[in-house]
């Protein structure tokens, strides 16, 4: 039976791993390549690799620690952060990853999406949104670090996106990241009832419990976990964690 | 030397060569006429869709050279995921003839209604393989499990040559083995140790 992806979620500044909550507060997780190789011992699902500053700043992705990374990896790879052009996507993959995560130019330019899964098959193209609950109880998308609104509403881009041939959407929920409360199950819901590719929910899982949640009543068909997989403990230590194939036993699609 | 086939729709060759480096094998990405000469086993890598991956091997010029190689020569050669699909005669997914090498065809998952609510195309994540036949390809492998990525899947292959078959929504086809003609759907490369014993029984066996 096919089991649903359990795949930590990393966050890179620059060549820092970092953890935020609600999007605020960098806490200095340590060195990426060393959390990788740890990764790689547990023997992960597949992975996340997000450079969460490079589209603030304007910075192309850094191919060298991208090649880096890549070495370190037995198992499927997914990268974001800086993709602006088809060559970006070029070099990633070529680097040795089978997956780039687009986000603020996949929303600013969503033609952008097209021309990706044309050149390299919708099987290496994941669409990233970062989303926050609005008053009204809409769900908006927003970019550069959820600083800025676009005016799009999540389940209109989510399905537009698979339209264009986006393979896969790793669905943020701003409000839950770092806070281990569970994932916003109904923000998944909303968006896996209406499109068929496999939803990747990301956000707020702080024990097993979730991930099941996000799974069995959300329709993910996968899961992001950031800070439960990094921190430990009340103080949030840094300790790195996977949960190990019998806890995970129970858990299918 | 183990040779990967680099052709345009070879994927992430890379991601194999690392592998094969990891485990202590030789190997070398190529499309070069001597080398594929000279290569003691083929591997075919392969993502995409079938008609592209048949008129990029076209492209390449190879199709007559390694069909030399591996029908009469009987190189070994392991197909993996649309690699292992170019085998066939045909898929549902093109109009393109496929290699022939072996007796099947590609099909795309079919569901029906119920199904489709549960089980998502593409098949995407770890999962199982039922091993048929007692074959060196998963000597040494505990609780095999592998990482697929497809939309699109062997069948109507002799039963004979059914190394292995998974299960998603229905059971399918997820390795072949006919004499030196390896095939897997799944990606070793990207399948942890359970990839490594694999990729290294390939080499070891074959």
């Amino acid at each position: 039976m096919l089991k649903p992806r359990v795949i930590p979620s990393l966050m890179l500044k620059g060549n820092r791993l970092v953890k935020t909550v609600k999007y605020n507060g960098e806490l200095y997780i340590g060195d990426p390549l060393n959390a990788i190789r740890i990764f790689n011992e547990k023997e992960v699902d597949e992975l996340i690799v997000l450079d969460i500053q490079a589209s603030i700043e304007n910075r192309k992705p850094s191919i060298a620690l991208i090649r880096e990374i890549a070495s370190e990896c037995f198992m499927p790879l997914c990268y974001g952060g800086g993709i602006t052009s088809i060559e970006d996507i070029d070099q990633i993959l070529d680097s040795g990853v089978e997956k780039v995560a687009i986000s603020t130019c996949a929303v600013e330019n969503p033609q952008f999406i097209k021309t990706a899964a044309a050149a390299f098959g919708s099987q290496s193209i994941v669409i990233s949104l970062d989303v926050r609950k609005e008053k009204d109880g809409r769900y908006e998308i927003y970019t550069r670090r959820g600083k800025k609104r676009t005016g799009w509403d999540a389940s209109s881009f989510a399905q537009m996106a698979q339209n264009m041939g986006a393979g896969e959407i790793i669905l943020n929920s701003i409000d839950m990241d770092g806070t281990l409360q569970g994932y916003d199950i109904d923000l998944i819901k909303s968006i896996s009832s209406i499109v068929s590719i496999p939803v990747i929910a990301s956000g707020g899982a702080g024990k097993l419990a979730h991930l099941r949640e996000a799974i069995s009543q959300g329709g993910a068909s996968a899961v992001a976990v950031g800070s439960m997989f990094v921190l430990h403990g009340k103080l949030r230590a840094v300790l790195i964690s996977y949960p190990s194939p019998q806890e995970l036993g129970d858990i299918t699609i | 030397m183990i040779v990967i086939v680099d052709y345009q729709s070879s994927g992430n060759p890379n991601s194999i060569k690392n592998m094969l480096k990891h485990i202590g094998l030789d190997s070398k990405i190529s499309n070069t006429v001597s080398d594929i000469e000279n290569a003691d086993r083929l591997i075919l890598p392969g993502i995409g869709a079938f008609d592209n991956g048949m008129n990029n091997l076209y492209r390449s010029g190879l199709i007559d050279l390694l069909t030399q190689r591996v029908i009469e020569k009987g190189i070994p050669v392991l197909g993996i995921c649309l690699g292992m699909q170019l085998f066939t005669h045909k898929s549902e997914e093109g109009s393109i003839a496929g290699l022939g090498w072996i007796d099947a065809e590609t099909v795309r998952f079919k569901f029906n209604a119920e199904m489709e609510k549960t089980s998502r195309i593409p098949h995407m994540g770890w999962n199982t393989v039922d091993i048929k036949h007692d074959s060196k390809l998963f000597k040494n492998i505990v609780d095999p499990r592998f990482y697929f990525a497809h939309s699109y899947h062997v069948a109507g292959v002799n039963e004979a040559d059914v190394a292995a078959t998974s299960f998603y929504g229905y059971e399918f086809v997820s390795s072949i083995i006919k004499e030196n003609i390896i095939g897997v759907q799944f990606h070793p490369e990207k399948s942890h140790k359970y990839g490594m014993v694999l990729l290294k029984n390939f080499a070891e066996y074959f």
